[in-house]
């Protein structure tokens, strides 16, 4: 009678991940989506304050400099930061571009996603601030 | 030959682009309504200025997608994060039914909340 050779498999802790930096840094960036989930969460609460009369909105204002949400925002935008920059400096590897047989060289790929993250964030700022 | 329907390419073109989405437009839109507004970095719109840009069309759509995208970006980000960060593979049908789900109900809440303004 024979039997199926049972792989060894290491068992691998909950908190494998603290183990090296880079392992921590891929955590933290796998992290950030939890803080993008909470911008939309954010930006609803807003739009609902908006639309609900000025009353609401002078609230959602103050409620939004409270140490609290402002602490919670601060982290929310350094995660979101970190998000964007991984992001985008992923791209020039994962989109390869082709004109005939010219390969678009990643560092252009790289500059024209930071161009237009600028240009995107100017547009906004016009917007918002006039 | 058969072909197996398999969700998983549009969950993954929904994470990618909600990757692209939230990475080009929410750090200057947090920035502005969650930093520089509350710290009065900048003196924050007025109501009826902010009112009106909401109500164009083209706003509604671009925070429309945006949120949507942003939370399927999530959902799929998040799912293996819970696999993989915590070794948690083997509630895989939870995780999913809650991740996805969860991307499923705020989508349906955003597009309420802005078609209500």
């Amino acid at each position: 009678m024979t039997t199926a050779p049972r792989l060894y498999r290491k068992p691998i802790s909950t908190f494998w991940w603290l183990r090296r930096r880079s392992y921590f840094v891929f955590v933290l960036r796998e992290l950030s989506s939890v803080f993008v989930a909470w911008f939309v969460v954010y930006l609803l609460f807003l739009v609902t304050a908006v639309s609900s009369g000025t009353a609401e909105y002078e609230r959602f204002l103050n409620w939004s400099a409270g140490p609290w949400v402002l602490a919670l925002n601060a982290i929310t935008l350094v995660f979101v930061l970190l998000h964007a920059v991984t992001w985008f400096n992923l791209a020039p590897r994962a989109i390869v571009v082709r004109v005939r047989s010219w390969r678009v060289p990643p560092v252009l790929i790289l500059a024209l996603h930071y161009l237009l993250w600028g240009l995107l964030s100017a547009i906004v700022l016009w917007v918002v601030l006039r | 030959m058969t072909h197996r329907k398999s969700p998983e390419p549009l969950l993954w073109l929904l994470f990618s682009a909600g990757g692209m989405a939230a990475a080009l437009l929410i750090p200057v839109l947090l920035f502005l309504f969650a930093i520089a507004f509350p710290l009065g970095w900048f003196p924050a719109p007025d109501h009826t200025y902010l009112l009106s840009v909401l109500r164009h069309p083209v706003t509604k759509i671009v925070l429309f997608g945006l949120c949507v995208l942003s939370l399927f970006h999530w959902a799929h980000r998040f799912r293996y994060t819970l696999y993989d960060g915590l070794r948690l593979k083997q509630l895989s049908a939870v995780i999913i039914l809650g991740c996805y789900g969860g991307a499923v109900v705020g989508s349906v809440a955003t597009g309420y909340v802005l078609l209500r303004v």
